[in-house]
């Protein structure tokens, strides 16, 4: 298959805004990284071979506060099962590609890249090179993501200390901006008030458990919420 | 540590590629059952703000509500700045400048 040039830069271009609002978050989480101990090998590693943010960030916290290994695996499954519906959703609009070109594409599979080529792929499928679109994203948004990891990772290993400087708050801050717009949403909050809770309660487990029984607890109480909202509409008592 | 990292790498990635292998390779014989959609939906909130309370709320392991703990000032400062405005950056900074103030006065 000859790589369709043109559209290869289109999926470059289209990816911009999203590398712009990657670049602070793969600086951040090089430099937390090293300030939580973690050697600069596996830092890299994170970036270049799980190359998935919020499990990198969630696995940082994890193995610097002595997670044990089922629960590190665990926890970034469910991060990442997001994914699994970018996956299937995209499936249909490139049953045609090649194997080898699916087995490639969906390692850079990120919700900025799927937010980029799904729909192009959905309307027009890979004809008129959907795939090479999808590539110049995905290559984008992994050299991006590489290049800022190492700035990161830089400038933690060039301001010693940085830990006490408090830099652990910021992994806490990020966390809370991320979380906070999506509590407008009634059941997403319920959902992070009974997660909260639940880990708060549970803080002294062992290997980070609390996690596992506070992400279970949230995601019930989120579908709970979600079907409680549903059913008021109907107005069985006011 | 070297070979727990080793092997808490490798398992991610495992488990990352997988995921996202599942459907595009493998698709002809996955089914994504609904009620597992909508339970992702609730998947990033619940585990941020678990991890977020703790830190907050407990950072020296035990509930720690005084003027000392300047985690909990800069976390509200960076959630409330962020559920206004939606921009994750200046919720950042901000969150961080409060805790700096709070850490230098206490």
């Amino acid at each position: 298959m000859n790589l369709n040039r043109a559209a290869l830069l289109a999926g470059v271009r289209d990816t911009v805004p999203m590398l712009v609002g990657a670049a602070p978050f793969g600086v951040i989480f090089g430099t937390l990284a090293i300030a939580s101990g973690i050697p600069v090998w596996a830092v890299l590693a994170l970036s270049a071979l799980v190359f998935a943010g919020s499990s990198q960030f969630v696995a940082v916290s994890l193995i610097g506060g002595g997670a044990a290994l089922p629960v590190i695996w665990l926890t970034t499954f469910v991060v990442n099962l997001r994914h699994a519906l970018y996956s299937a959703s995209l499936l249909p609009a490139v049953r045609e590609l090649p194997a080898r070109w699916r087995w490639l594409l969906a390692f850079w599979l990120t919700d900025e890249t799927y937010a980029v080529v799904e729909h192009r792929l959905r309307t027009q499928g890979v004809a008129d090179g959907g795939a090479a679109y999808w590539l110049g994203s995905s290559l984008a948004m992994y050299l991006n993501w590489q290049l800022w990891t190492v700035a990161g990772v830089l400038l933690g290993q060039s301001v010693p200390g940085l830990a006490e400087l408090g830099l652990d708050f910021a992994m806490v801050a990020t966390f809370a901006a991320i979380v906070a717009p999506q509590l407008r949403q009634r059941p997403v909050l319920a959902a992070a008030l009974a997660a909260g809770s639940v880990a708060l309660l549970a803080r002294h487990l062992p290997y980070k458990l609390g996690l596992m029984l506070a992400a279970l607890a949230g995601v019930l109480a989120g579908l709970l919420a979600e079907r409680l909202a549903a059913s008021q509409p109907r107005g069985e008592a006011a | 540590m070297t070979m727990n990292l080793l092997l808490a790498i490798a398992g991610m990635v495992v488990v990352t590629y997988g995921i996202r292998l599942s459907f595009l390779v493998f698709g002809h014989r996955l089914v994504f059952p609904p009620l597992l959609q909508r339970a992702l939906h609730y998947v990033p909130a619940a585990v941020l703000t678990a991890l977020i309370v703790p830190m907050a709320l407990a950072p020296q392991g035990n509930i720690d509500l005084s003027a000392a703990n300047a985690y909990l000032p800069g976390t509200l400062a960076a959630a409330t700045v962020a559920f206004f405005s939606r921009q994750t950056l200046p919720a950042i900074l901000l969150g961080f400048a409060v805790y700096g103030v709070w850490r230098w006065l206490f």
